[in-house]
């Protein structure tokens, strides 16, 4: 397919070929149809259909649009999946952050940089590598979860995190919990790229929402899989890092400017 | 003396009543008759469960289990089976939940045969939004009123040992 559309990049304006073209298309979409169906329906997935490898959920940080004071994508986080803010947390240090604001100051200059952490889901999760009952894991489209029914909450996989992503629920939820977000006593929790609104088909997370909402647009959301979706384009033209790159995680959250 | 006698024989006379009621007892009353019977109410929305009652009360557990991992773990978010539109359906109109009361349809029934769930920890025990504005039981609000009328059903002993065998 990708063979294909660069064929026909290259040569935009026959008609004869453009007719082959489509043509070529149908007759492969009727050949192929398990394929093509695959890689169609990726984003908007039915319900039947369980997550591809052929997308791999990413999320782009550009911390220079990143305010200082601002921190719409953690509330919007705590609100979509129902966890108490730190603020109001009677523990503040056991308090779940499945994302965080940090203020980074360069003490040679003083410039300061604002970005959010979470969950950076790595393509390579050391989360998973030391989870003793198979908790964790790496969905196929690359969201990173805890599957809450087996984790033990030994908490391995909070000290091997480099990230500081993960946290353990401390206390009984006494079903405040969102009907769309089960998370509980005793399993570690972490960001889940709202894999909730990904099943529904959003194609975004809250934070991403929140974020743009604000007027902010520091984040982006998306297929890092498929070269037309906006952060494939973005993270073409902006210089990106990966946090602590030399642990060779090939983390699915970028970030630009730091 | 004849004090002691007199005695003996209120005692035999005590004893002698308690038997023979405990045994009237158990020959005309069913066996459950100790613990009192689950109250199963009818779902507020739908009339009819994904699968027949007979076999939703024998193997619920399993087919949740088989779709729990389709879910966690692929991330196929099929109604069918799906805890949540169990809940959606079964949640009580008075407590708008399935377990805060004892009488809430998950609570009544796992009481009665002494079961112990812990899917409560995590997941909600309500449906999304109110009962009423929940766009599953939208259809269904306005003659809410009438199935709570006929709703109450006791189980029979008969029914629940089916269920236990
Ligand atoms: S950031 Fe931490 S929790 Fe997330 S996938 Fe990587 S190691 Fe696991
Ligand atoms: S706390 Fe849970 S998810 Fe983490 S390593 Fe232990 S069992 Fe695995």
């Amino acid at each position: 397919m990708s063979d294909m559309k660069s064929m026909s990049d290259k040569t935009p304006n026959s008609p004869e070929r453009r007719r082959f073209i489509s043509a070529a298309t149908v007759a492969a979409g009727v050949t192929l149809v398990p394929g093509v169906m695959l890689i169609e329906v990726a984003h908007g997935r039915p319900e039947d259909q369980a997550a591809s490898s052929a997308v791999r959920w990413g999320m782009l940080v550009d911390a220079t649009k990143c305010a200082s004071g601002c921190d719409e994508c953690v509330s919007a986080c705590s609100t979509e999946n129902g966890w108490t803010p730190v603020a109001e947390s009677q523990h503040k240090k056991q308090a779940p952050q499945w994302i965080r604001k940090l203020e980074l100051q360069d003490p040679l200059t003083q410039m300061e940089t604002n970005l959010p952490m979470l969950c950076q889901h790595c393509a390579e999760p050391p989360c998973v590598d030391v989870c003793p009952t198979g908790a964790s894991f790496k969905r196929a489209d690359g969201i990173v979860l805890v599957n809450r029914h087996t984790c033990i909450g030994c908490r391995y996989c909070m000290m091997a995190c480099p990230y500081k992503a993960r946290s353990l629920v401390h206390e009984p939820l006494n079903d405040t919990q969102k009907p769309d977000v089960p998370r509980g006593i005793g399993c570690v929790e972490a960001c889940t790229f709202c894999v909730q609104k990904v099943d529904r088909g959003d194609g975004t997370t809250a934070c991403v929402e929140a974020c743009t909402a604000s007027g902010h647009n520091a984040l982006v959301f998306g297929d890092m899989n498929d070269p037309e979706s906006e952060i494939s384009k973005r993270l073409r033209e902006l210089p990106t890092k990966q946090v602590r790159a030399d642990l060779n995680l090939n983390l699915g959250v970028r970030y630009h400017g730091i | 003396m004849a004090g002691k006698i007199k005695r003996l024989l209120a005692l035999g006379a005590v004893v002698l009543t308690t038997a023979a009621l405990a045994w009237a007892g158990s020959d005309d009353q069913p066996k459950a008759s100790g613990a009192p019977k689950p109250v199963i109410t009818k779902a507020v929305k739908g009339e009819q469960c994904v699968e027949p009652n007979d076999f939703m009360r024998r193997n619920h557990m399993k087919v949740l289990l088989h779709h729990r991992d389709e879910t966690v773990l692929e991330g196929i978010r099929t109604k069918k089976y799906s805890l949540k539109e169990c809940i959606n359906c079964h949640a009580s109109e008075k407590t708008g939940s399935v377990a805060a009361s004892k009488d809430d349809f998950c609570v009544s029934c796992h009481s009665y045969a002494a079961v112990k769930i812990d899917c409560f920890d995590c997941h909600s025990t309500k449906p999304q939004g109110s009962m009423a504005m929940h766009p599953l039981n939208a259809e269904t609000a306005h003659y809410a009123h009438k199935l709570a009328a006929q709703a109450n059903s006791k189980v029979s002993a008969e029914e629940m040992a089916g269920v236990a065998q």
